[in-house]
């Protein structure tokens, strides 16, 4: 690599991860300042740990997005398959309507879900609170999935399905067998997609929020914000930023096991994808 | 390699519902409190946790639900998505509220704390309550004009400051039109209260004026650019020029001889409250004297209650800018609801300030 190669690559990455190091930087700082660094302490890290706002936003967060990624992994998969299944034309009218709410911009799909679970709600004789948020949250993931697992489906032969039948699978063994861990990339980067955008969204969980108390974490940040963050939240990005980490790190090691193990398969999926 | 993460994803799953589902009590009474966030004592720092003594003594459990400004909490609170028991807006948006009548009137003997409240900051004073019917005042503070001594020596007692262009760049101002008008208002002898359109024009003209002296309109980020020394001139709430002045002691705060703007934060119940006497109850908790006390210590904004006034350290009781004296708190104008026409127009020169046409 010629020197404008490697400089361009540090400042692109340096632009990138700046901005976090400084964040954890000052997450181990001694006095409340975020400018002042004034002696390396863990004060930050307790408090977190002792501040049951914030732990209890954060579980909040964690049982919406798990729970609302594998509702709209399920339903987003079945979609797929049945979406393959139709003729052309309705195909075509069903993905649109599937970008639809991608593209709608957040606030308003957030507000018509508000109206709609207060009409509901009132109809049923219950107020707004976990169960909305998951369901919108369920909502908006649905078509990251279908968008994941879609593209899988149109890669996979049909011919084998039918080649699996001929030699005596069942239609479910046909596609628990065959049909699934083709597709099974496709599923998991659509998971983690709705698991992502759950965890982060701000805007639909703070429509769809009650007053019973259920709060998610976005929401909790958002509204401390008049009398500036405390540096706790510093604390608490820099453990999720290593967790993920460690997940990516292991992930990767787990990718070179299998890789050296069979080089070929390797090589294979990724002439396949 | 599958296994493992896979048993790591459950492992994390069961510990997350396990403590999701054991808040689930039985059905207790409850109170749903909507707060600012961050804006009532929690137990950090040998103080009081106020909410977790509440549920302890009275066995009501309390739901609390944030927002981040009057206008957030006013559109989440007419939605009817929720139902809240207890807020604690601004005068401004009690006064908008009582005119359209969304709030339930106090019943005060259930709340003889409230005796504690000193006059100076009830409804009946500033207008936003006129018959203190509905609200019992939490906080109040001034909005003040903090500078950085050692870039600026010349005498600073006037919002001509904000316009001095000696200082391009290194001057913030707030985030939202009211503030920044009622700056300019004021300046121009006028009352932040002002529904005159000559009046606003030509307070609008001087904040376009003003506008390439400006290196931010910004609301929270100001605390940090005043500490680090970047700026050197911000208009602030008292409190947090206080905060400031900590962290970093070439910074005063003065109150311009103009006029400022006066807040009051106070408590009152929305229409249709279902836990109303609950709420009555959290009223008359929260001022106790020694809660009062702690939570103010905590907030450290100025208390309209005068036992935890008494009672709190001399240095912080003596400290001029949060609780100045009668002759500067005169001078000083509370925000009161403005007809929508005028916000409309405030908001649309308002458009024409930040983006410059």
């Amino acid at each position: 690599m010629t020197r404008t190669k490697k400089t361009y690559t540090f400042l692109v990455f340096a632009f990138l991860y700046a901005p976090i190091v400084v964040f954890i930087f000052y997450s181990f700082n001694q006095s409340k300042s975020r400018s002042n660094f004034t002696g390396f302490s863990l004060r930050w890290y307790i408090e977190l740990m002792q501040n049951d706002r914030i732990i209890s936003a954060l579980q909040n967060t964690l049982v919406v997005a798990v729970l609302s990624a594998l509702a709209a992994t399920l339903l987003g998969t079945a979609a797929s398959l049945g979406i393959t299944a139709l003729k052309k034309a309705p195909r075509a009218l069903i993905m649109n309507i599937t970008y639809l709410p991608i593209l709608n911009p957040e606030i308003v799909t957030g507000i018509s879900l508000m109206l709609l679970f207060v009409a509901a709600g009132t109809f049923l004789g219950i107020s707004l609170g976990f169960w909305s948020v998951l369901i919108a949250h369920i909502t908006f993931n649905i078509p990251y999935v279908i968008l994941n697992v879609m593209p899988k489906i149109r890669q996979t032969d049909k011919n084998i399905i039918d080649a699996a039948m001929d030699l005596g699978c069942s239609a479910p063994q046909a596609f628990f067998k065959v049909m699934l861990p083709e597709i099974t990339p496709g599923i998991a980067s659509g998971a983690l997609m709705a698991f992502t955008l759950s965890f982060d969204n701000f805007v639909i969980s703070y429509f769809t929020l009650g007053s019973d108390g259920f709060t998610t974490l976005p929401v909790n940040i958002y509204t401390s914000t008049r009398r500036g963050l405390s540096l706790e939240y510093n604390a608490l990005f820099a453990i999720l930023f290593v967790t993920v980490l460690i997940f990516l790190i292991l992930m990767g090691i787990a990718d070179n096991k299998a890789a050296s193990k069979n080089p070929n398969s390797a090589k294979q999926i990724r002439l396949r994808n | 390699m599958k296994k493992i993460i896979l048993c790591v994803v459950l492992l994390v799953i069961v510990t997350v519902f396990s403590g999701t589902l054991s808040s689930c009590g039985a059905n207790r009474e409850t109170l749903n409190l909507f707060n600012w966030g961050a804006y009532m004592s929690q137990g950090d720092d040998g103080l009081m946790d106020v909410v977790g003594e509440f549920e302890k003594e009275f066995g009501i459990k309390v739901n609390e639900q944030y927002f981040d400004s009057n206008e957030q909490m006013y559109s989440k609170l007419i939605s009817g998505s929720a139902e809240f028991d207890l807020l604690i807006p601004s005068e401004y948006m009690i006064a908008r509220l009582i005119e359209e009548d969304r709030l339930e009137p106090l019943n005060f003997a259930a709340i003889p704390n409230y005796e504690y409240i000193d006059d100076a900051y009830k409804g009946s004073t500033w207008g936003y309550d006129s018959e203190d019917k509905y609200s019992v005042p939490y906080t109040w503070g001034l909005v003040g004009l903090a500078y950085n001594t050692k870039q600026i020596t010349e005498p600073v007692d006037s919002w001509d400051m904000l316009w001095n262009e000696k200082y391009k760049d290194k001057i913030l101002m707030f985030f939202n039109p009211r503030d920044c008008f009622g700056i300019a208002q004021k300046r121009l002898g006028y009352s932040m209260n002002s529904t005159s359109r000559d009046e606003l024009d030509a307070a609008a003209e001087e904040l376009k004026k003003q506008r390439p002296l400006v290196s931010a309109y910004i609301q929270d980020e100001m605390m940090e650019k005043m500490i680090s020394g970047e700026s050197y001139l911000t208009p602030c709430f008292a409190g947090d020029g206080v905060t400031i002045m900590d962290s970093n002691e070439d910074v005063n705060v003065v109150f311009p001889k103009e006029g400022y703007n006066i807040f009051v934060d106070a408590m009152v119940i929305p229409k249709g409250a279902k836990n109303k006497a609950n709420a009555e109850k959290f009223i008359n908790f929260i001022n106790r004297p020694e809660v009062a006390l702690n939570n103010i210590l905590y907030i450290q904004y100025s208390t309209p209650h005068t036992e935890a006034y008494k009672n709190l350290p001399e240095e912080i009781k003596s400290n001029k800018i949060i609780y100045p004296d009668g002759e500067t708190i005169a001078r000083a104008e509370g925000f009161k609801h403005l007809p929508k026409e005028t916000s409309d127009y405030m908001d649309d020169l308002w458009q024409e300030i930040k983006f410059g046409n």
